[in-house]
Formats: structure tokens, sequence, C-alpha cells
């Protein structure tokens, strides 16, 4: 019954918990899986436990589908961490150079030598490894050399702000593409539903920071709207809602629109299928109003793939963050990343793609488990 | 890459200002609730001295036992007066003053400093500035208000040393919630965007007039300048062009303050066309300094002919030379010295041509300009330099063998940085003298320096040292850059000095806590 949108086949749809593959591997095959008839589920799912009725399966399966995952979390982070630790030796910045900054050319070489020491950087690499791990299971995050704090509180200062700026992006990217992708799909065809495709996939071709540039020019240098970057004005010592929530209208835009464009059109295919269907002939026929058949019927109905695509789209949103908070000089933890990157700072560069990983494989669960609330096919014959 | 930013942005220069020539009706002028805004181009790494902040003043939130005044004279500060040291000068006693307290009320005794002085020697603190602190081999606070520093060998620069914010005891260092003694207390700091702080009313000196400070960071010199028309800004660091269009503004001061901070040419002495002395004589002779001076520095610098400021008193007047330069001179002299020009214009003696690598940072713009003029002045005089901008990382392995324009300069004490930079104990180590420069009579002289306690005998051997380095032109040295700083509005207090390398909140703004709004 689940239209299946002609862009379906291009969407990564989340893994139901097959070995072997990430949460987020491209090219995971679509359809399938989120479907009642979905092999893969069989698999990841072997019991033979008499079928039960669906509301008694729900905690089961939710717990089952957290279990799967928490299992793959552990080796995947121990993968990506690893091959973080391997680029970061490959950088060619020496990070006693940056941590010294400006005083490299005048300290003494044996100081230098001893900070060396102290990071246990003149170690072989695998045990430099050992070291940072057997910490971070004590729950050690190490210092920040490049800002001279423990990782922890640099993570606790900064990660409220990402977690404000991103997620109002996404409220707004959820009602933003909701809204255009039905009005599209409802005139489909029209001048309008042409505007909002094609701005959809010339927007989708367009860099984040790009854009964000472009967003500085126009309403922040040309027009002087709004604020072009930063938390607060900067005479400002405290933070009040309205300096905040000024800064916040460009770098939340920008990401919210940045991130729509698949949304968008995923929303318009998904309404302009379900539109076909059976049902919502049904409910015209019984003289519904055309408002009461779209938002209640079809757009209901075409909601459900929506939720595994936000699930799907979370790295992009981390990507987009770390390009955004960048340009518009946000206090969060994602430009921070960028900043330990090139300042070779390991301890808190580690703990950032680590947070970044696991934003990921949190995002896909959050959006399985939806998935699993919305859809009783799922749970009865998905998990069960 | 960090550190390639931060250098080109060691060129942003600087100036001042205040009175201003007309009332502030023209722009915003002092805000009315006393927040005064200050535009700087790098962030702090960190607020704690400890770790490396401000340590020759001007840190604001921090006193340090002395304080420097802007003709660079030392006065006491949590000290009651100048230490007082003994006859074989490896002892070094400070009194502190009395009554004196934190922003959060603790008293300032001998163990705060005790504390201070030992978190930056303590190896496991990974303190950037251990080194400069390295002559003492121990702080002793026999009660609360004295303090005993053990020396390994006599170091006349210990007071200069001495301007070290204090720390209370048993603070972190990361820096995070700064405590200090200073004119100014912390009150908040969002990273990468800026630091604010207010007036310590217990300052004991009185209150400072303006009643709260923002430091503002924006990297990019044009935000800067933009800002600072904008009036977000009270006033700013700019680069000299980028100053110019404040140039004459009613109600806003640019001044150029001058500084120690040079830039010249660090020569490998063991190869065979750099390590001819007659070759670096010819190239010290050749090059345009007042070009340099006027084209690539917008006019704020000055001509450099050795590693000491003219505008300190520990300079050499003997050391001197022709601003515009004297090519035909360098060219008689290689003539002399067997240099004679080969077929295509390059100097050739003993089948070893006149040419050499001059390297710069690569993200560095003034010392690419200055490098670019370097080469072309030479091949007037037929040597021929060839150009390579490298990261630091590359350039690091090959200082012994290629000429490198590099940067340095302070105007405190003629002991910092010349001794690691021309003492034979250096040579072939790290950054400072990677030439291998080794002349016994230097380090004789050098080590006098250091450790003499009697003034005349310093400054003569530091006018000695000038004058041998400048006759072997150990460096070639190009310019001395001067700092711009604008500011709008007019004040009372402003006293430009003679800025170090190092000079965010230690330049014009190192005693803004004297400033006063003009009637």
């Amino acid at each position: 019954m689940r239209p299946a949108p002609d862009t379906g086949g291009t969407l990564p749809a989340p893994d139901r918990g097959r070995p072997g593959l990430g949460p987020t591997a491209p090219g995971t095959p679509p359809g399938p899986e989120t479907g009642p008839e979905s092999g893969g589920v069989k698999r990841a799912a072997p019991g033979t436990r008499p079928p039960r009725r669906p509301s008694d399966g729900l905690g089961r399966a939710i717990a089952r589908l957290v279990a799967w995952r928490a299992a793959f979390a552990a080796p995947l982070l121990l993968a990506v961490t690893a091959g973080m630790f391997a680029l970061a030796k490959a950088s060619p910045f020496d990070p006693v150079r940056q941590y010294l900054g400006d005083r490299a050319v005048v300290t003494d070489p044996v100081v230098a030598e001893r900070i060396r020491a102290n990071w246990g950087l003149d170690r072989p690499v695998l045990e430099q490894y050992a070291t940072w791990l057997g910490n971070l299971l004590r729950g050690d995050l190490g210092d920040s050399r490049s800002l001279h704090l423990p990782v922890g509180q640099v993570i606790a200062e900064r990660l409220p702000w990402t977690l404000l700026a991103t997620s109002a992006a996404i409220v707004l990217m959820l009602a933003g593409s909701l809204v255009a992708g039905t009005v599209a799909a409802r005139r489909r065809g029209s001048l309008l539903d042409r505007l909002i495709t094609g701005g959809a996939l010339a927007n989708e071709a367009a860099p984040v920071f790009w854009l964000g540039l472009l967003a500085i020019s126009v309403f922040s240098v040309r027009l002087g709207w709004l604020p072009a970057g930063g938390l607060t004005d900067a005479a400002s010592a405290t933070v009040e809602f309205g300096d905040l929530a000024a800064h916040m209208v460009l770098p939340v835009t920008v990401l919210a629109v940045s991130q729509s464009s698949w949304l968008v059109l995923y929303v318009r295919e998904s309404v302009v299928g379900v539109l076909r269907e059976d049902f919502v002939t049904g409910a015209r026929a019984r003289g519904l109003r055309e408002r009461t058949v779209l938002v209640r019927h079809a757009l209901r109905s075409a909601l459900l793939p929506f939720l595994t695509l936000l699930g799907a789209r979370i790295p992009e949103l981390v990507t987009g963050a770390i390009l955004v908070e960048t340009v518009f000089s946000w206090p969060g933890v994602a430009s921070a990343s960028v900043q330990a990157a090139l300042a070779v700072d390991f301890p808190l560069l580690a703990a950032l793609t680590l947070l970044g990983t696991l934003a990921v494989v949190g995002g896909n669960l959050l959006a399985d488990i939806a998935y699993t609330i919305a859809d009783p096919r799922v749970r009865t014959l998905g998990v069960g | 890459m960090r550190l390639a930013r931060r250098l080109a942005a060691l060129f942003v220069t600087s100036g001042l200002l205040a009175g201003a020539c007309s009332a502030p009706s023209a722009g915003p002028a002092a805000p009315s609730d006393g927040t005064f805004v200050i535009g700087l181009g790098s962030e702090f790494d960190t607020l704690s001295p400890v770790m490396g902040y401000a340590p020759d003043g001007g840190s604001l939130i921090y006193e340090g036992l002395m304080s420097r005044g802007t003709d660079l004279s030392l006065t006491p500060a949590v000290a009651a007066a100048p230490p007082t040291v003994s006859a074989d000068g490896l002892t070094v006693s400070f009194t502190l003053r009395d009554g004196l307290r934190f922003h959060d009320g603790r008293p300032v005794t001998g163990a705060d400093v005790e504390y201070t002085y030992e978190a930056v020697l303590d190896g496991a603190n990974n303190s950037p500035i251990r080194g400069d602190y390295a002559a003492i081999e121990k702080v002793d606070a026999p009660d609360p208000r004295t303090v005993v520093f053990t020396l390994a060998h006599p170091y006349a620069p210990l007071a200069q040393r001495a301007t070290l914010g204090i720390v209370p005891a048993g603070d972190p260092l990361t820096g995070d919630r700064p405590v200090g003694s200073g004119p100014y207390r912390f009150v908040s700091r969002t990273p990468g965007d800026k630091i604010v702080l207010e007036a310590n009313r217990d300052y004991r000196t009185g209150p400072p007039a303006l009643a709260r400070l923002v430091l503002a960071f924006a990297e990019d010199d044009n935000v800067r300048a933009t800002r600072m028309s904008a009036g977000e800004f009270d006033a700013a660091i700019l680069p000299p062009k980028a100053a110019a269009r404040f140039e004459g503004q009613p109600g806003v001061t640019v001044h150029k303050v001058p500084s120690a901070d040079y830039r010249g040419i660090m020569f490998p002495l063991g190869r065979p066309v750099t390590g001819d002395r007659t070759v670096r004589r010819a190239l010290g002779l050749a090059v345009d300094r007042q070009a340099m001076v006027d084209v690539v520095l917008a006019g704020a610098g000055a001509p450099a002919f050795g590693p000491v400021s003219p505008d300190t008193t520990w300079h050499n007047p003997a050391v001197t030379g022709a601003p515009a330069g004297d090519p035909e001179a360098a060219r008689r002299l290689l003539q002399e010295g067997g240099w004679i020009p080969g077929e295509d214009g390059v100097r050739v003696k003993d089948g070893v041509r006149a040419a050499f690598t001059l390297m710069y940072p690569a993200g560095d713009s003034l010392r690419k300009e200055l490098a670019l003029a370097v080469a072309s002045d030479a091949r007037a005089i037929g040597v021929d330099v060839r150009l390579a901008g490298l990261d630091w990382d590359a350039i690091e392995p090959r200082m012994s063998t290629d000429a490198l324009i590099m940067g340095y300069g302070s105007p405190y004490d003629p002991d910092y940085v010349n001794y690691e930079l021309f003492h034979s104990s250096y040579a072939r180590r790290g950054f400072f003298n990677p030439g291998g420069y080794d002349d016994p009579e230097v380090d004789r002289l050098l080590e006098t320096g250091r450790r003499s306690g009697d003034p005349a005998v310093r400054r003569q051997a530091y006018l000695d040292f000038q004058k041998i380095v400048h006759d072997e032109e150990v460096w070639t040295y190009l310019v001395f850059l001067k700092h711009v700083y604008v500011v709008r509005g007019a004040y009372e207090g402003v006293r430009p000095g003679v800025d170090a390398h190092e000079h965010a909140t230690g330049g014009l703004f190192r005693d803004i806590h004297t400033w006063k709004p003009a009637a």
C-alpha cells in the first residue's frame, strides 16, 4: 500500500541491523527493508517466537533495535577513531608548533621536546592510540591543546549552541519542506511546482558555505538587516533573547535551506504518489474537502518514508553545521572541530569525531524507532 | 595553518589614539554606558599567564611583581619596591605590597607568587614560556610578604621577566575563570568571539574610568576595518593599508606606534655564498629599505640595520646605513672581493655563482613582499636570489642550508632573544641560530650582558655586540614595523610607547585603565 516514490530508488534508507553495513553506509539498498517483505529484516531477527499482537511487540521491538544498534556502534566507533588517528598522524602539521603558536620561533628546543614527550608524541603510534583509548574508557577525554581547556569542558560549553542552531534548523527544514513539497504536489505541473522543484534542484547543487557567504553578502553587507556572525553583538556582555534571535536567523535559515532540497522533492513525490491511491480517490468520492484529503489522508500517508529519510540525512546535517558554524562564527562544537583539525588538536578532534558519529548512529536509531511506532507492520513482521 | 595565519596577522601594525580633534558628534563616540569595544585580530590562546598570556604585561586582568610604563621603565606593582639583588647576583628578593587583593577578595601573598612561577617552571605543565624563566632555580616565600628567587646563574633581566601576571595559589592553569589583581576583572568569554571585562573598583590606583571593556576578535583585517567604521568598535588594531581610510576622519585618530618588531634575512653561514661576509655585506648595502617602508608597509615602518630598535636606549647609533641603499658601493665591494660578473650577469667567484635560495612562510604576505624586494635589489648587484614560499614544517629542516625571512624583536631587554639568536650554544638548534653563528667574542659579550649587575657594563656589552653583528652582517636587517591603532572619540591619557612583536593588549592598550574620556 505504501507508495514507492520515483525518487525512492536514489535515497539511502536506514539499515535494519544487518552486520557488515554501517547504519549510514551509502548504497544501502532502499525499499525492501522498510516494507513487510524485507529479507534483511528476517536475517536481523532470526527469532522463532510465536507471533504477537502488535501492542505487545512495541517495547520489545524497540529494545531489540537499540541493542542491535549499540552492538554495532562499538566496532564502528573503534574503526572511526582508529582511522582518524591514522589521518592525524599523517598530517604534515606539527602539533607542538601549532600549540606554541606565535611563540614557536622563540621557544627553546628543549622546552618543545619536553612538551612532545609529555604528550607521548615520541611514543610508537599504536601505544599512543592504546593510551588514548584507555583514557577514554575511564572517561578521561584529555585536554584540548589548541584551546588549553579540558575537552569535556569545551564540549559542554559549545554543544548547547550547536544543538540550539541545528534543532531550530531541523524544525524549519521540516516545516518548510512539508509545506513546499505539498504545495508543489497539489499544483503539480504548475509554474509554482516548477519553481519549487527547480529551486530545490539548484539548491542541492549549491555548496553550503557559498549559500552562507551569499546570505551574508545580501542580508548583512548590502541590506544591513541582520548581523553577519557571532552569537551576540560585540558590545553586549550577556546573551539576550532578542539579540541572540537576530544572530540566529541567518545561520539557521542557511542550514535549513541547504538541507531541505531532498526533503522537498521527496515530499512532493510522496504526495503525488499517494494522491493517485485508491483511498484518496475514495476519500474524494465521499465528498471530503480537498484540504482534508490532502492533509489528513495523503500527507499523513506520505510521511512514513519521510521519517526514514530524516534519519539518513543526519550526516549531511552534521557536515552542514560545520560549514555554517564556521562561516557565521557560531561558537558551537562544529566550528571547534575545524579549529581542532587545523591545529592537529588530537584530543579535541577525537572527541568531536566520536560525538559526530554518535549523532549519526543516534539519529538513525531515533528515526527507526519513530518508524517502528508509526508503522505497525515493521513491528509485527519486521522485528517480532 | 593557524600559525601561518597568525604570523600574517602580526604585521598588522598599528597605532593609536585618542585625542580626537573634534567633538564626538561625528559617529558614535564612547558609549554613554562606559562600554569600550576593542577589535583585535587574533584571539588569545589562553587567559592564564602561566600558559603564556601576556607575560610581558598589558594583560589588564593580571598584575606582575613589576609593571612597565610606556617609556619601558619598570615600576613596582604587586611588589612594593624594586627587587634587591645579592652581591653574587644569585638571589633576588621582592617585598610585596601590603593589602593587595585578588578580584575575588583573597589577599595577594608570597605563596601566590611562588605558585605562579613554579607552575611555569614545572615541565609537566607544558608552559610555552618556560624557557624564558630557565635562569630561576627555585622560588621561596618565607613569609606572606617576601618572595626570594634563587637563580642558577646571575640573570640581569630578571626584573624585566617579573611582569608575569600573578595568579592565586591553587587556581587551575586553564585560565577559563581568570582571577588576578589587575585593573579589570573578568566577566565572560565567548570563544572565537569576545572577552568582556569590567573595571576593578578596588584597583590599587583607583577604579579605571572606562567601566567595561569588550575585547572582540575578528581575524580578517577588512572585517575589522568595516566593523570599526560601522561604529561597532571604539578602537581597533589594523594593518596600515586598512587603517588608511580613517586618516583625517573627524573624531577618529590613527596612531602609528614604533615597535622593536623587525624583519630581516637569516643567513645559513656554513654555505659557500651566504657564508661569505663580502656577499652578505654587499646585500646589506644594496637593499632599498626606504622603498620597503614606503611601499610594502605603506609608510608604517622604519629601516632596520640591527636587532635593537633605535627607539630604545640600548641602541648603538653607530649601527646605521643608507635607508635607500647604495648599490654602487655594493658592486664595488663584490668586485674587490673577487666576485666577477658572469655571462648571465650573475657574479662568480672560483666557479661558484653568487646565488642562494631565500625562503619565506607562504601564508605571510608581508614577508613575501619583502622577499620579492630583496630579490630584485640583489639582482641589480649581480646576486641571484631564488625565492621559496614554504610552510613552517618545510622551512625548519632547510634553515641550515637556505636563507629565511625571519622576524623577532623585543624592546624590553637586549638579552631577550638576542642571546639565543647569536650565542654559539644555540647553534643549529631549532629556530634560534640555524645558521650556526659562532663567535667567542659575541658569546662573551652576551654572557656579560646577561650576568652583570652593573647597567653601565651591560650597556657597553650590548653596544659592542651590535657593532660586531653589524660588521659581520650576520643577518641583513630590513625593517622595523609600526603598529597601527585606530581609536574613536577623545581620551586623555593615551600614551604610545614602543611595542613588542606581540601587542594585542600589550601595546597602546597596555594602560587603558588610565584613559579618561576628554571633557
